[in-house]
């Protein structure tokens, strides 16, 4: 049943992502000028930009991230559409998995987008793909349910632009540093050294998922 | 939403009274000690009295997050869901982020004198700057009101409760990032040689005046927290009675 | 004989605004009840705690057995809600955005979906988006996916604003089958004229709670700033 109805919330989003094309035409360029204004910053004749890309990568990820758990709940305040999915009488957990696996479904697409940007742009070569896809994976889906989390938390409030960031990001600061380092090795070739900061993204992504299904609907209920 | 476990202080005024004299007179004795009683250090001079003050504020940054932590879990737990639990998981952060602030300064202050540094990346400084920003955003969400004062508490709780349930995370996985990097943990105290006689005993006093301190705090805070709401449930009754007023003279008006 | 909606004293506020200052209501499976009174009463109010949105604030509060004190979400089960907003995706169609709520609510086919949208007489308009829809052509979407969930307990807010000769003929016919299908409405409305045609009884609300209805005034000054909008 919950895995229906979050199947049923999961399609509506996507369905509305494929009409209304944000995530492509706004979110994806987001990204890219982001890496590319990195390379403006850090000189690319310096040979720096390879060595970093890790961390560039999934600086441009987590702010690109920002925008579409934004637009995840911007799309539920027009017309009351929250108010219509309340009365529609879904499951808070089923609401959450299904936002979560939409917004997952659409960050894996952008990584894969700014990856490609990141190898070409920078120069990077990738020696561990297992690494790197596994790292990305549990990464994503930490990232899409605290996000989901906070997006529900601060949906609806007047503040919600500059209130999300402030409250998502220190959290998310974990999945950063795993994700960082275990791209390095993956791209250093050296993946022995990933694998515990691998356990770590995939504890934190249970985590954040569990706590998503109990609290969601709570904090679903008491918005505006 | 009264309930039994409400009051309007969170200490007995003896008690109170008993508590905010043991801090003063334990941060006297910490003044004592840390400025005359405790040794100058042999390697860092007197620079690192800082220490006395740094230790314990970071000690106490911890503590706020957990007493916001606990009260936010009793609050959301049916059976002890009161008030209280509200206003002590508010007026801890508060005070936490204070101590919090002040420990990121203090360490400031003690690393530019002795290693010519105004930040290292230690371990435990980063997982108090993050600490810091995961309190900014809480009160930041506190600040905003919301249509039922059950709901708005139930909000805030949950979201004290997702934060704090990182802080675990953040603090291993920064720890295991800076010794992986192998950088020289200075700042780490239990890493100079053994802490012990006098310069213990003083950092055990600070610790213990500042946790009195804290608590003592934390109730008059508290308090204020009471006076407020007081002041809100008096305006809804005389609302409520304006509200039904308007009814009266309708027909007349529109 | 239970009661679909049981209220007492039920205080509910919007901020720290009370919307709702003490109301009592009390309403019987079948019925038709007209809610009236002038703007800013607390009628919107009262619809939305009676859906379920609002959390109440004190007194006693029951809608279809359920408290909604403590089981707001079972309360809203079998209730639909026409309200100022239509609740629905600009990105979808109307096919679409009516089967997403059937399915929400637990009907498998398509076949209901169909047919409340050929109800809602929006048949030739069922893969226009939302987006592309006529303010009146909204209206009565946003009707259809009331229908289309099978409710027990009806709430329409001015389901009459915004609609043409069509859609009136349409929210006009779904209410007085109403009783016939098992359902109870409650509405608000300004349109008394044609509202107190359909309703069986008329409940006035003025200054968050329901106060007496005096005899119905005379046209004329005084009355011209109760009616209309």
């Amino acid at each position: 049943m919950i895995w229906q109805e979050a199947a049923l919330v999961a399609s509506k989003d996507l369905r509305i992502e494929a009409r209304a094309r944000v995530a492509i035409g706004q979110i994806l360029p987001f990204g890219l000028i982001v890496i590319l204004l990195f390379a403006f910053a850090l000189d690319p004749d310096r040979g720096v930009l390879a060595r970093v890309a890790p961390g560039l990568f999934w600086v441009a990820v987590l702010l690109s991230m920002l925008l579409a758990v934004g637009r995840a709940f911007a799309i539920e305040t027009h017309h009351a559409a929250r108010d219509g999915l309340r009365l529609a009488g879904l499951d808070g957990a089923s609401i959450f998995l299904g936002k979560a696996a939409a917004i997952a479904l659409q960050l894996l697409l952008l990584e894969v987008v700014l990856g490609i940007g990141v190898i070409v742009l920078y120069g990077v070569d990738v020696h561990g793909w297992p690494i790197v896809l596994i790292t990305a994976l549990a990464a994503t889906i930490g990232m899409a349910a605290t996000g989901t989390l906070y997006g529900v938390l601060a949906a609806g409030l007047r503040v919600r632009e500059t209130l999300l960031p402030l409250l998502m990001l220190p959290v998310l600061a974990p999945v950063m540093l795993g994700a960082t380092r275990a791209f390095e090795d993956g791209l250093g070739g050296v993946p022995g050294d990933a694998w515990p900061w691998v356990a770590m993204l995939t504890l934190f992504a249970a985590l954040y998922t569990a706590i998503g299904v109990l609290a969601f609907g709570a904090l679903w209920e008491e918005g505006t | 939403m009264t309930t039994e476990l409400d009051r309007d202080q969170l200490l007995a005024p003896v008690l109170r009274r008993v508590l905010g004299w043991s801090a003063l007179v334990s941060m006297v004795a910490l003044v004592a000690f840390g400025l005359f009683g405790a040794p100058t250090d042999a390697v860092q001079g007197d620079a690192q009295r800082v220490m006395y003050l740094h230790v314990p504020s970071a000690w106490l940054a911890y503590l706020a997050f957990f007493v916001t932590a606990a009260a936010s879990a009793f609050f959301l737990w049916p059976r002890t869901r009161a008030t209280v639990w509200d206003r002590v998981a508010g007026a801890s952060a508060e005070l936490g982020v204070m101590f919090t602030a002040l420990a990121l300064v203090l360490g400031s202050i003690w690393g530019r004198p002795v290693w010519g540094i105004w930040w290292a990346w230690d371990a435990r400084l980063v997982s108090t700057a993050l600490l810091f920003f995961l309190f900014l955003g809480y009160l930041a969400l506190r600040r905003i009101p919301g249509g039922d004062p059950v709901g708005v508490a139930k909000r805030n709780a949950i979201a004290a409760l997702i934060a704090f349930v990182d802080v675990p995370i953040v603090h291993f996985s920064v720890e295991w990032w800076r010794t992986l990097h192998q950088q020289a943990t200075v700042f780490n105290p239990e890493l100079n040689p053994q802490i012990h006689g006098v310069m213990g005993l003083t950092l055990w006093i600070g610790t213990i005046a500042f946790t009195l301190a804290f608590v003592y705090l934390l109730d008059r805070r508290y308090r204020l927290a009471v006076l407020e709401d007081g002041q809100e449930e008096r305006a809804l009754d005389r609302a409520i009675e304006d509200r039904r007023s308007q009814a009266v003279g309708a027909g007349s008006v529109s | 004989m239970s009661l679909v909606v049981r209220l007492r004293s039920l205080v509910c506020l919007l901020g720290r605004f009370p919307a709702l200052a003490g109301v009592d209501l009390d309403v019987a499976p079948g019925e038709i009840v007209l809610v009236t009174g002038p703007n800013g009463a607390g009628k919107t109010t009262l619809v939305r705690v009676l859906a379920g949105l609002l959390a109440p604030h004190s007194g006693e509060a029951e809608v279809r057995g359920h408290d909604l004190f403590t089981d707001r979400r079972a309360a809203r089960r079998r209730t639909a809600l026409v309200g100022h907003e239509t609740y629905c995706y600009d990105d979808l169609t109307a096919t679409e955005n009516v089967r997403f709520f059937a399915r929400a609510a637990g009907v498998r086919d398509d076949g209901p979906v169909r047919d409340a949208l050929e109800r809602v007489a929006l048949g030739p308009a069922a893969d226009v988006v939302h987006r592309g829809l006529s303010a009146g052509q909204r209206r009565r979407l946003a009707l259809a996916v009331a229908l289309v969930r099978d409710p027990e307990l009806l709430l329409l807010d001015e389901p009459h604003a915004g609609l043409d000769a069509t859609g009136r003929a349409v929210l006009d016919d779904a209410v007085r089958a109403a009783p016939g299908e098992g359902r109870t409405v409650v509405m608000v409305s300004h349109e008394l004229q044609i509202a107190r045609t359909l309703a069986t009884r008329e409940v006035r609300v003025d200054g968050g709670q329901v106060v007496p209805i005096e005899a119905a005034p005379a046209p004329g000054p005084t009355a011209a700033g109760e009616s209309g909008r």
